[in-house]
């Protein structure tokens, strides 16, 4: 309970709709309490100029610290008793490391084509609301590095799970998120290698 | 990518055993990127049994070269601790390697997780805490946690040592001076934080914060202005260097920054700049939300019960915001300063109510209207030249919408029923409020107009009409009584127009609750026809317990003392649910207390379960004389056996008899606690021949300020300027109390205190007053 923790952070467009967000905390539990924090933090901030410093806010008992470049509104939350000066440092690594990834290009269409590429950053920050990373270089070091290999552990990954997945449902929810992300091919790539598989098995 | 979905679909462990043995697989692949994350998404979806297959390899990825398998190992730990805190304490040898560790994230995640584990044990916190202080911390982050936990240990630490420097404070004024700005800020926060602080520690931290608030990046303003802006609510004084800085925040972009500088600075203001303040805030109000200017007004309102010599200006300034545009929350808290400045600095009153009265003129919100309207008629009769507000009363009642009009003509009334002089003019008025378009109007018109116009019975008729009356009317078959409506009054507390205490008041102003509590007791004591002409009350002291808690009857007693009597009230409750207790009165035994006379006793009637009650006994005693004496008191009562189910008691009880503890009258008693804003200057004024002086030796005393807070309650006086707050370890001090004595007298008196080697507290008292005799 002393640790420094964060309790969101949320990539919103200029018109306040999402982009990425992600919750550490049990603060808004529905659905609708969410999206009601993201309009509620917009339309605070919506006037301010915070282009070239961050800038800082409190309501609602939460310390919201922002910062905004082009159409893109990036914004870090913790609770009112916390350091606002580690908020600012987690949120600058967010805001630099989503530069670095989006290679300089930093407008929504950029960041909607390069979703996973935000998801997977947003998940190197902040585990569960502890601090894993701040340093830009580092974060944007990490995505790289999942996603250049994304070809093939993730298909043999994929693979299995299809196969041997008891679990049907399960199954069908993974197939249909990786095509969400446009990952067709690794699909049909994975069900040709999952019938390779059966096909050597049976053939034992 | 595959482990984020994993981890948001979170199945559990035994679902999809595949997946599992796939992440286990991963654990130990080579390459790091997959252990890590693997490790991570496993341990949010795993339980018990799979954990203790796993721990193996988390132990060894705990040490592990790589820092973020480390790291990944350390952060399940943590959140792992919440769910199976035993396993994880299994791997605290692990966690110690790995706070020495070399890179930087390690070391403040094993440093989390080794505190979480060992929370519960104060010295092994302490340990850590001492070995890291001297040792090095590599990462910003973990020298933040470092410096929290230190805290904590201070906190803990703190009941044992007294004198000398805290333990780990030279470590945190190390970190002010840290590169990372956000070690430097939790450093001086927590400074700042820390129990009874005095002005020498705080320095270092504040010109730090002083620093923070010239700086170009916003975060850093603002977090300096809201810890200076707590400080500024203990330490005041520590706080005034940085003024000139936050006078220049006021025109800051950040609106939240400026209005935390603008309270900041209305807490430390002294009387020569509260004017200046004053000029800077009107332009500074037009520009920020209802919701901030809301913060402002209330921290104007403390300032004004700071100084209150100062109220011209500021209420001018409160009377010129309130003519501009706001909402109704903004405009209410306005006029509930106005009320509050106007109730407890006398002065105030005429322009107050004056600026009100221009208030309604214009005023859009119906509610504040009537609540002024009923205001001005409490308030308006008592003023010199009640006839000034008639005019803008009137006024209403031709000019605004039915609701506002018929609180118009109440207070008419009620200016008609005080002022005997101005009642026919009041009834010329109200007689064209016959003509009114609304029945609420005309009713009203036409019951004040009979009733007031009524020879005989005024009093009876003023009770009637403004009194607050009990119980709402039943209907009845039966032509209505007035006699039978109950005339005890039930003791209300005035409901108060205040923001809750969140704010201490400020130092040496009076304090606003005990007015209040006087009026209520007046108004008690004089509508009981027994006690009406014992005259004006002097001084009704605290309720004091006469019973232990948890008794069967919890009774407690208030002392009015008058001129020449003394009333004894006693507040009784009756804890037993099947019980009604009747006639229930009070026995005196003033056998030790000769110059009291017993002369009059009201019992209560009836005293059911839960709901509280008040009997009064009444004494004689010589006018003029403080006299004191001891009381011993019984309760005596006629007990009702109450039959749960149905709540109904039987018809014949028995009588019974219940030993309370005695009361004293002391001198106290006598003494009505007032508050002198100068005292000096009343000192100088007294002149020192009716000064006495003396000297005491009050033997072993725990510290200072008990010695000191235990002869305030004796004497019963008013501390002045803030002078009863001792400041810790300190030596000697002085005490300046004031108050006013019965016979109006009033009185100063200064204290000095000493206190030596074996607690030994000696006194100086220097007494003044206007009678010798007093002194």
């Amino acid at each position: 309970e002393l640790c420094p923790t964060i309790k969101n952070i949320l990539l919103l467009d200029s018109e306040g709709k999402r982009i990425a967000v992600k919750y550490y905390s049990d603060d808004w539990p529905t659905n609708a309490a969410k999206e009601a924090f993201e309009k509620a933090v917009f339309t605070k901030t919506q006037k301010t100029n915070a282009r070239t410093e961050a800038e800082i806010t409190m309501f609602d008992n939460y310390i919201v610290v922002y910062k905004f470049v082009q159409d893109l509104h990036f914004f870090v939350t913790g609770g009112e008793n916390e350091n606002e000066i580690i908020l600012a440092t987690v949120l600058q690594g967010f805001f630099d490391a989503v530069g670095l990834l989006l290679r300089g290009t930093e407008d929504k269409k950029e960041a909607l084509e390069n979703l996973d590429l935000i998801l997977l950053c947003l998940d190197e920050i902040v585990d569960g609301g502890i601090i894993l990373e701040t340093d830009a270089n580092v974060i944007a070091g990490k995505v790289d590095s999942h996603s250049m290999d994304a070809g093939a552990p993730l298909s043999e990954q994929v693979s299995l799970l299809l196969f041997h997945s008891s679990d049907y449902p399960l199954a069908k929810s993974i197939a249909t998120i990786l095509t969400y992300l446009g990952l067709q091919q690794t699909i049909t790539q994975a069900l040709a290698t999952a019938r390779e598989h059966l096909t050597r098995s049976l053939l034992k | 990518m595959v482990y984020v979905i994993i981890k948001e679909l979170s199945p559990s462990a035994d679902e999809v055993i595949i997946v599992t043995s796939s992440l286990m697989k991963d654990m130990t692949s080579k390459t790091d990127m997959y252990r890590a994350n693997a490790i991570r998404v496993l341990c949010q979806i795993t339980d018990g049994t799979l954990l203790t297959q796993i721990e193996r390899y988390l132990k060894q990825a705990i040490v592990d070269k790589n820092p973020v398998v480390a790291s990944a190992a350390l952060v399940s730990g943590i959140h792992l601790l919440q769910t199976n805190p035993e396993i994880v304490k299994r791997w605290s040898n692990e966690v110690q390697e790995a706070v020495q560790s070399r890179a930087a994230l390690v070391q403040f995640h094993a440093l989390a997780l080794l505190h979480q584990i060992r929370q519960n044990d104060r010295l092994a916190v302490n340990k850590l805490v001492s070995s890291l202080t001297r040792g090095s911390v590599r990462s910003p982050l973990a020298q933040c946690l470092l410096i929290r936990y230190t805290s904590q240990v201070i906190r803990e630490s703190a009941s044992s040592t007294q004198t000398g420097d805290r333990p780990f404070y030279d470590f945190l004024e190390g970190c002010l001076r840290h590169k990372a700005e956000m070690v430097i800020f939790e450093a001086a926060r927590a400074i700042t934080e820390l129990n009874g602080v005095t002005s020498r520690e705080l320095t270092p931290a504040i010109t730090v914060l002083q620093l923070f608030l010239s700086s170009t990046k916003p975060v850093l303003r603002f977090a300096a202005v809201r810890t200076l802006n707590k400080v500024a609510m203990t330490h005041p004084i520590a706080v005034t260097n940085c003024n000139i800085d936050m006078e220049s925040l006021i025109s800051d972009q950040n609106r939240s920054i400026a209005t935390l500088a603008i309270t900041t600075l209305l807490k430390t203001g002294n009387e020569s700049s509260v004017d200046r303040l004053m000029k800077q805030i009107t332009t500074f109000m037009s520009d920020i939300a209802d919701e901030f200017k809301i913060v402002v007004i209330e921290a104007i309102r403390s300032l004004c019960l700071k100084f209150p010599l100062k109220y011209r200006s500021l209420m001018n300034f409160l009377s010129n915001i309130l003519r501009e545009e706001g909402g109704f929350e903004y405009k209410k808290a306005i006029v509930d300063s106005i009320v509050i400045l106007i109730r407890d600095i006398p002065e105030a009153k005429e322009s107050g109510l004056l600026h009100l009265c221009e208030f309604i003129e214009d005023c859009e919100f119906t509610y504040l209207s009537t609540q002024i309207l009923h205001f001005l008629g409490i308030e308006g009769p008592k003023t010199s030249d009640p006839s000034k507000y008639i005019r803008y009363i009137y006024n209403r009642v031709h000019l605004e919408n039915a609701t506002v009009r018929a609180g118009a003509v109440s207070t008419l009334a009620k200016f008609g029923a005080m002022v005997d002089s101005l009642k026919p003019r009041i009834f010329v008025l109200l007689r064209r409020c016959l003509f009114d378009t609304d029945d609420e109007v005309r009713d009203r018109a036409t019951l004040y107009l009979n009733t007031l116009g009524a020879d005989g019975a005024v009093e009876d008729m003023k009770e009637f009409l403004f009194g607050s009356l009990d119980i709402p009317l039943e209907p009845s078959e039966e032509s209505f009584d007035i006699n039978s409506v109950p005339k005890e009054v039930k003791i209300q507390p005035l409901a108060e127009k205040k923001a809750p205490g969140k704010k201490p008041t400020g130092l040496g102003g009076p304090p606003p609750a005990p007015p209040s509590t006087i009026d209520a007791y007046e108004k008690l004591i004089s509508s009981i026809p027994e006690f009406a002409n014992f005259g004006k009350l002097f001084k009704s002291s605290a309720p004091v317990e006469l019973t232990e808690a948890e008794t069967e009857y919890a009774v407690n007693v208030v002392k009015h003392i008058f001129d020449g009597h003394v009333v004894f009230q006693y507040n009784c409750t009756n804890t037993i649910s099947e019980q009604l207790l009747e006639n229930v009165t009070v026995i005196v035994d003033a056998s030790e207390a000769e110059e009291f006379a017993e002369v009059a006793s009201k019992p209560l009637r009836s005293l059911p379960y839960d709901s509280p009650g008040q009997t009064f006994v009444a004494f004689e005693k010589p006018e003029g004389v403080p006299a004191v004496g001891k009381f011993s008191n019984m309760l005596r009562f006629i007990v009702k056996e109450v039959d749960p189910s149905t709540g109904e008691a039987e018809d014949d009880g028995v009588e019974d008899e219940y030993q309370l503890e005695e009361l004293e009258v002391v001198a106290a008693d006598y003494m009505l606690k007032v508050g002198v804003s100068n005292f000096r200057n009343a000192w100088e004024s007294m002149g020192p021949d009716c000064e006495r002086v003396d000297e005491y030796d009050l033997g072993p005393r725990e510290n200072l300020a008990e010695a000191v807070n235990a002869v305030i309650n004796l004497l019963g006086m008013q501390p002045c300027e803030g002078t009863e707050v001792v400041p810790s370890n300190s030596r000697s001090h002085t005490c300046l109390l004031s108050g006013v004595y019965i016979g109006n007298v009033k009185v100063l008196v200064r204290l000095q205190f000493g206190i030596d080697g074996p607690k030994d507290v000696a006194m100086k008292l220097a007494v003044r007053s206007e009678d010798e005799a007093v002194s």
